[in-house]
C-alpha cells in the first residue's frame, strides 16, 4: 500500500447537514483566510438527509441574515397546528402544548435546505466535497485526532483491488468537526476511544420514515403541520406521525416508533403504513402518487444522553452529539446553533478546548434541560408518560428530579413468554405494498461488488441464539429489508442486501446484541432523496 | 493531436423521472444532475488515450446555459485540460449541437472528436452521426474498443448482429457505447486542481451558430399503469385464462 496522498486545511468537516454546514459558513464569515473543507458521503449535499421539517428560524436569521428574501426551494411558513389522538377509525383533537405551536416556523425540505446553505457557504470559499466518506480517523503521533482519511474506492466485495481503484486519501487538520448526524460512524468509535460518554446516560433513539406525496388537487392545505398519537401504535411502544402540507399539492408525511420498544416482532414500516390508511390520512392521499420515501434514525436521549463533546483534535455537533428537542421534535435549530457555537469558539481561541463548556452553558443545552424528562416520562407508557409531560411542560422542567435514559438494545422482550399487544390493525390499500416497494421510492444505489458495508461481528448468533429469542429482529426492524433469513439446504444463514440500503443506522442501534457496525461504503452510496 | 470530447448535463441516471401533470415535460425541479454517463466513457478514453502518449491535449465542450459548468469542471476534475462552454438558454436538439460542435472543430483543429453514443434523457443516438456528415469525416458509432495508430483508427462496433471491427481515416468521430471502459474516480486533490483549469466562455451567437431546432415535442406521458395481476390455481385455468384473452 503506498503513502497516502495528504491535503491539508485548517478545518474539516464530516458531514454536510444543518450542523456542518453552518459550522462552516460561520467560521468563514469569522475567519475568511480560514482553509476550510466540508466532506459528505452522499453523492450531492441534501441526498442522504431527511426530515419532517418544521424549522425554528432563529439561527438562520442569526446566521444569514438577509435568508428571507431568498429562502430554500422547499420553504412554507406554518398557517397551522393540529395534533390528533388516533383509534382506529376514530379521532380526537387534542389542544396543541406550547412545544408543538409553531407560529413563526417554517416547513422546509432539510434535504433542498441542505443543497441551499452549501451554496452559501461556497460562495464564502467553503470547500465542499460530495461524494466522499470519510472512513477512519487520523490520528497524530500524540493520540490526538487529526483529521479524517477518505475511503478508497473502487474496491471488490472480496476486498481485492478493481481496475478503478483509487487510494483515499488524508485530511490533515488540527480541528476536526464531526457533524455526521445521528449514529455518526467516526463519532461512535471516537466516544468508545476517548470515553465521551462515561458520564452521561445511555443514548435513545427513534426511527422516522417518511414519504414525500403528490396528492389529488385541494387535499393538500399549505402550512398546516398535524402531528398524531395513539393508534397505530400500542400504549407501550413510544412515537406518533407527522403531517406536513406544503405547496404544489405535496404533502410529507411521517412516523416515528422509539425505538425502545419491547414487542420483538414490531415492525415500524408497518405501523408507518397503518397510519395512513386510517381515515383521515386515507382520504388526503388516495388518489396520490409517492415522490420519494426514506428513514433515518433520530436522537432522543437529550440533556441526560449528551456526551462530552469535545477531545482532543475533534467536537462532536449536532445530532452526532444529540441536541434534538424530543417534545418539538426539531433537531435542526439546535444543529445550526451548535455548528455556529462551535465556529464562533474556533475562531476565537483557534482550538477545541473549552468548547464542551460552553455549550452546556449554553441556550443548545438549557433548551434540552427544560424537556428533559418528558422523553423518559413515557417509559411507563402513553398516559402516564401524557400526564408527566403536561406537569415537566407547565414547570417548565424545573422540577428537581431528572429521569435517567434506558439504552435501546436491551429493551426487547424475549420470545418465550411473551404476548404482544392486539394493536387492531387493518388490510391496508395504499402504495407502497412493501418495503421493497417502498426502498425504491429512496433511488438508493450501490455498486454490487464492493465489500459488504454492514459488518456484522459475531455471525454465529444469527442463526442460532438470536433466532430462539428474538426469532431475528434485524429482519423488521431494517425499513429497506437488509436483512433477511434464508433457507441454505437445511439451515437458516443471515443474507445482508446492503444495496437496498438508505443509511439510517437503525440496526447499528436496535440490535439485541449489538453485534451489527455500520461502516460507510464506497462515497457516492446510498440514497439519493430528493426534496425530503 | 487534440480530442474534442462532448458533454451533456443530464438528470442523474439514479433519479426516479417523473412526468409533468400537465404532460409538458420531465419534472427536472430540484432533480439532481449529472455527466451523461457515456460521455463519462468518452472522456475516460480520451484521458486514457492521452496518457498512452498519442494526444496531447484533451478539451470538453458543452452547450447550454451556465448550469453546465458544474459537469464541464467534472470533466477537469477528471483529467482533461481545458474546458469549453458555448452560452445558449435556448433548447437544444442534436443538429444545432452538431452545428456547434462544427464551429469548435474549426476552432480547435482536433485529431479526434469522441463523443457518448446517446444522451440518457432523450436517448436520440445523433449527434455523432449529424457531426461526422457535417463534417464530411468518417464515424465510428457504438464503439466499445478504439487503437490510434498513427493517421487512422482501428475501432470495434458493437451492432445487432455482434461485433464489427472498421477502420477510419483521422481525423473522425467516434461515439461511445458502455463497454468501452469505465471512467475512474476523481481524486479529491484533483477536484482542487480543476478549479484552476482554464473554462472558456462562448456565446452562440458569437460561435455564428443559429439555434432552430425542427421538432416540437407535443406531449409526454407515462407508461401506463400495470393492472392487477390474477393468481390462478393451476394449469389448466391459466389455459383457460389466456384464452379467454384472446392469447391462445
Amino acid at each position: 500500500m503506498s503513502e497516502r496522498e495528504i491535503m491539508e486545511y485548517d478545518v474539516i468537516i464530516v458531514g454536510a447537514g444543518p450542523a456542518g454546514l453552518s459550522c462552516a459558513i460561520r467560521l468563514k464569515q469569522e475567519k475568511p483566510d480560514l482553509m476550510v473543507a466540508v466532506i459528505e458521503k452522499s453523492s450531492e449535499i441534501g441526498a442522504h438527509i431527511l426530515s419532517g421539517a418544521v424549522i425554528e428560524p432563529e439561527p438562520m436569521d442569526e446566521l444569514l441574515p438577509g435568508w428571507r428574501d431568498d429562502p430554500p426551494p422547499i420553504c412554507i411558513p406554518v398557517e397551522k397546528d393540529e395534533i390528533w389522538l388516533l383509534s382506529q377509525k376514530g379521532r380526537r383533537r387534542l389542544p396543541t402544548p406550547p412545544q408543538q405551536k409553531n407560529h413563526g416556523n417554517f416547513i422546509v425540505s432539510l434535504g433542498a435546505m441542505c443543497a441551499w446553505l452549501a451554496n452559501k457557504a461556497e460562495a464564502l470559499e467553503v470547500d465542499i466535497f460530495p461524494g466522499y466518506a470519510a472512513a477512519e480517523v487520523r490520528f497524530t503521533p500524540e493520540g490526538a485526532v487529526g483529521g479524517v482519511i477518505i475511503g478508497d474506492m473502487g474496491v471488490g466485495r472480496d476486498g481485492g483491488q478493481k481496475d478503478t481503484y483509487m487510494q483515499g486519501i488524508e485530511i490533515h487538520a488540527p480541528i476536526t468537526i464531526l457533524s455526521e448526524g445521528v449514529r455518526g460512524h467516526l463519532s461512535k468509535q471516537l466516544i468508545r476511544k476517548f470515553d465521551l460518554d462515561s458520564d452521561s446516560d445511555p443514548q435513545t433513539y427513534g426511527i422516522g420514515m417518511k414519504e414525500l406525496w403528490r396528492v389529488q388537487p385541494g387535499k393538500a392545505r399549505p402550512g398546516l403541520v398535524q402531528h398524531t398519537a395513539g393508534w397505530p401504535l400500542d400504549s407501550k411502544t413510544y412515537g406518533g406521525s407527522f403531517i406536513y402540507h406544503l405547496d404544489k399539492d405535496r404533502i410529507a408525511i411521517g412516523f416515528v416508533c422509539g425505538l425502545d420498544y419491547e414487542d420483538p416482532e414490531f415492525v415500524p414500516f408497518e405501523a408507518f403504513q397503518q397510519m395512513k390508511n386510517h381515515p383521515m390520512v386515507h382520504e388526503m392521499l388516495e388518489g396520490g402518487e409517492i415522490l420519494s420515501s426514506g428513514a433515518r434514525a433520530i436522537v432522543e436521549g437529550g440533556y441526560q444522553s449528551l456526551p462530552k463533546t469535545e477531545m482532543p483534535g475533534a467536537l462532536i455537533i449536532g445530532d452526532s452529539a444529540g441536541t434534538l428537542n424530543v417534545p418539538k421534535i426539531k433537531g435542526t435549530h439546535q444543529a445550526m446553533r451548535c455548528g455556529i457555537l462551535a465556529a464562533d469558539h474556533i475562531a476565537k481561541t483557534s482550538s477545541v478546548e473549552g468548547f464542551d463548556a460552553m455549550l452546556r452553558d449554553s441556550e443548545v443545552v438549557r433548551e434540552l434541560y427544560k424537556v428533559r424528562n418528558i422523553r423518559p416520562a413515557f417509559y411507563k407508557g402513553f398516559w402516564r408518560g401524557f400526564i408527566r409531560a403536561a406537569i415537566e411542560t407547565i414547570t417548565a422542567g424545573k422540577l428537581p428530579t431528572t429521569l435517567s435514559i434506558h439504552p435501546d438494545d436491551s429493551s426487547l422482550e424475549k420470545l418465550a413468554g411473551y404476548a404482544p399487544p392486539d394493536r387492531q390493525w387493518v388490510d391496508r390499500d395504499l402504495p407502497p405494498r412493501d418495503r421493497l416497494a417502498s426502498v425504491y421510492f429512496a433511488a438508493t444505489a450501490h455498486d454490487e461488488d464492493q465489500p459488504v458495508h454492514l459488518q456484522i461481528l459475531e455471525p454465529d448468533i444469527c442463526s442460532t441464539r438470536c433466532v430462539e429469542e428474538y426469532n431475528n429482529p434485524c429482519t423488521r426492524f431494517c425499513p429497506a429489508h437488509v436483512y433477511e433469513m434464508v433457507e441454505d439446504g437445511g439451515s437458516r444463514e443471515l443474507q445482508i442486501n446492503s444495496a437496498n440500503c438508505v443509511h439510517c443506522k437503525t440496526c447499528d442501534i436496535k440490535d439485541p446484541y449489538q453485534i451489527i457496525n455500520w461502516v460507510t461504503p464506497e462515497g457516492g452510496s446510498g440514497p439519493n432523496y430528493q426534496n425530503m | 493531436m487534440k480530442i474534442l470530447v462532448g458533454i451533456k448535463r443530464v438528470v442523474d441516471y439514479n433519479v426516479r423521472v417523473r412526468v409533468l401533470p400537465d404532460g409538458s415535460g420531465v419534472d427536472t425541479d430540484g432533480v439532481k444532475m449529472s455527466v451523461n454517463p457515456f460521455d463519462e466513457i468518452a472522456l475516460e478514453e480520451a484521458l486514457r488515450i492521452k496518457e498512452a502518449g498519442k494526444a496531447d491535449e484533451v478539451i470538453v465542450v458543452s452547450a447550454g446555459g451556465d448550469e453546465c459548468q458544474q459537469q464541464l469542471r467534472t470533466g477537469l476534475a477528471m483529467g482533461a485540460d481545458r474546458a469549453i462552454q458555448v452560452q445558449t438558454s435556448e433548447a437544444l436538439q442534436p443538429l444545432s449541437v452538431a452545428r456547434v460542435f462544427l464551429k469548435i472543430i474549426e476552432r480547435e483543429d482536433p485529431g479526434l472528436v469522441i463523443l457518448g453514443k446517446q444522451a440518457i434523457d432523450d436517448d436520440n443516438s445523433q449527434t455523432a452521426q449529424m457531426l461526422a456528415a457535417l463534417w464530411d469525416r468518417p464515424q465510428a458509432t457504438f464503439a466499445s474498443n478504439m487503437d490510434i495508430d498513427g493517421a487512422s483508427a482501428t475501432v470495434i462496433r458493437e451492432v445487432d448482429a455482434g461485433l464489427e471491427t472498421i477502420e477510419i481515416d483521422l481525423p473522425a468521430v467516434v461515439s461511445v457505447d458502455l463497454r468501452m471502459n469505465e471512467p475512474r474516480f476523481v481524486k479529491l486533490p484533483d477536484i482542487m486542481k480543476a478549479k484552476r483549469k482554464p473554462l472558456e466562455v462562448i456565446s452562440v451567437e458569437d460561435l455564428g451558430v443559429a439555434i432552430d431546432g425542427q421538432i416540437s415535442v407535443s406531449q409526454f406521458t407515462p407508461p401506463p399503469q400495470r393492472d392487477k395481476g390474477i393468481m390462478v390455481e393451476d394449469a389448466a385455468q391459466l389455459v383457460q385464462e389466456l384464452k379467454n384473452r384472446g392469447l391462445l
